[in-house]
């Protein structure tokens, strides 16, 4: 029976309720499947199709002023430099995170103790911590340089805006790891030490590369919510793509162009997150029946 | 202790085992002798899978000694590596690797937990997947496989450690009945061969076929044991009695 009971109910007769997952209203769906469906583009591009034709008929009896559509021409490469920026730091966010969270993730289900309930305590800080808060320690903690060998290292903001955000990412992906591992059956642990394998040997042969498929669509998901936050680094002083539109309003000077450019902007998130949201529920959906 | 071929090749001594305060096994003691093919039959929750399972390790016991030619299955400082590799074990669910190939689930373990030579491994895996006649499904994933055709998987699997002694627990009980026929052909022809086969099953029938000896555990304790015809014809204590009764 497939999980996705949201846009229709499924036809099955006699089916149960409580036997469906809870995910059935809309604000218990991942963030980015609430913010992005069909209906928000079509709004979006509506939007700026209009902030961007009004003016420009209103400016037609003033024809020495730019229009709109000419100045967001003239910052687009200045600001896809910024854009490209936050991509960047929620790729490697995302790569730094993955790595300690898979790592974090196993440590979650070790038959040691101390080990599982320390790697525990660590997830359910960090992922319990508001992003922001998390980007100001990293930034006030780390020193903006490191002497090594006498020679110094300067440690810019952007990488400790790397680090601060691949905290909370790894605490997600642990947990994503540790529902994965516990979800494979224990038969498969079973049979492998029937044959011979050490748990550790079990534990990267034959759970992890099974638990990819189960954990891949959470993760992608994760990615999108972590490149919508990426903005967040502007506020600590990253030069990011919302820094630079900031700078290029104050250097325009123009009270119209405040709507129609952070308009302009968030349509690339929208454009750039949306795919990857798009392509996560079908891989909900194609791995969900699969038993 | 030196193991010789005389001895019993399995060979459980007043063994008890409990999970929490059920107690699962209240002294049970059985030997198997090389080349011998038992079959474990009792009602549910007897401990017949548990009892298999004490064999190879996978549950400890409480009290009592289990020995696999010689080794001390029950001791702690138990090599488990060297026990898995005198005994092979084939469960009620398959268990196969999903993300690997009929070939590769077979040629997993000697290569990597053995260290075998992969080519001379390919030909061995290669060689039993014909075996289990399953010519042909080499690179077929689990997924696509049927279930009877699965345990066959699961039996190369576990033959291509070279075991001495392979545990099959209820192995045809998730079947349908079309399917349970060629998995039985396969322990046969296993048995055929020479392989000690301590088998928990409750196909009578071949139980009757292909057994040197039948035990009926109830409430974890063996109850009667005996060559199939006795046992199954002549039938001593009440209990075995009202049980066959009940199936045959």
């Amino acid at each position: 029976m497939t999980m996705y009971c949201l846009h229709q109910k499924p036809k099955v007769r006699g089916h149960m309720p409580v036997m469906l997952p809870m995910r059935l209203r809309a604000d218990g769906l991942p963030l980015a499947d609430r913010l992005f469906n069909l209906w928000t583009l079509t709004a979006l591009v509506l939007a700026l199709a209009a902030v961007l034709i009004g003016p420009a008929f209103a400016q037609l009896a003033t024809p020495d002023e730019r229009t709109i559509l000419t100045i967001l021409l003239e910052w687009t490469p200045t600001l896809a430099k910024g854009f490209g920026f936050n991509v960047l730091i929620s790729v490697l966010s995302m790569l730094i995170g993955t790595i300690m969270g898979v790592f974090l993730g196993v440590l979650q289900v070790s038959q040691i103790r101390p080990i599982r309930q320390s790697a525990w305590l660590v997830t359910q800080f960090f992922r319990n911590s508001p992003w922001l808060v998390l980007l100001f320690y990293c930034i006030l903690l780390i020193p903006f340089q490191f002497e090594v060998f006498g020679v110094k290292v300067p440690f810019p903001g952007w990488i400790k805006a790397v680090i601060g955000l691949s905290l909370p990412v790894m605490a997600y992906t642990s947990e994503f790891m540790r529902g994965a591992i516990l979800s494979i059956p224990t038969g498969q642990w079973e049979s492998a030490e029937s044959l011979g394998f050490s748990r550790r040997m079990t534990l990267t042969n034959i759970i992890l590369p099974q638990t990819v498929k189960r954990v891949l669509p959470s993760w992608m998901n994760l990615y999108a919510v972590l490149t919508m936050a990426t903005p967040l680094v502007s506020i600590i002083g990253v030069d990011d793509v919302m820094a630079l539109t900031r700078a290029a309003l104050s250097a325009e000077g123009r009270a119209d162009l405040l709507i129609p450019m952070y308009l302009y902007i968030l349509s690339w998130f929208f454009l750039y997150c949306y795919p990857i949201s798009s392509l996560t529920r079908v891989l909900e959906r194609k791995y969900s029946v699969k038993l | 202790m030196t193991w010789t071929p005389q001895q019993p090749i399995v060979s459980l001594k007043d063994v008890h085992k409990s999970f929490g305060s059920v107690e699962v096994l209240r002294g049970i003691s059985l030997d198997v002798m090389k080349g011998e093919v038992i079959c474990i039959i009792g009602p549910s929750g007897s401990g017949k899978s548990t009892l298999i399972r004490c064999i190879n390790a996978l549950n400890d016991i409480q009290a009592g000694s289990i020995t696999v030619e010689g080794l001390e299955v029950n001791d702690p400082k138990l090599d488990k590596l060297a026990l898995r590799r005198k005994v092979g074990m084939v469960f009620q669910q398959y268990n196969l690797f999903p993300h690997k190939t009929a070939l590769q689930n077979v040629m997993m373990a000697p290569i990597k937990v053995l260290g075998q030579d992969r080519a001379e491994v390919e030909n061995r895996a290669r060689a039993l997947i014909a075996k289990v006649r399953l010519n042909g499904k080499e690179d077929a994933y689990p997924g696509e496989l049927s279930g009877g055709q699965q345990q066959r998987v699961a039996i190369a699997r576990s033959l291509a450690m070279n075991p001495d002694v392979m545990l099959f627990d209820e192995v045809t009980a998730a079947l349908d009945p079309e399917t349970v026929k060629e998995v039985l052909m396969t322990i046969k022809d296993l048995a055929a061969d020479g392989m000690t086969c301590i088998l928990v099953t409750h196909e009578m029938g071949f139980a009757r076929e292909i057994a040197d000896c039948i035990y009926f555990t109830d409430r974890g304790v063996i109850v009667e044991s005996g060559p199939p015809a006795t046992f199954f014809d002549n039938a001593q204590d009440p209990r075995t009695q009202q049980f066959l009764a009940q199936i045959l």
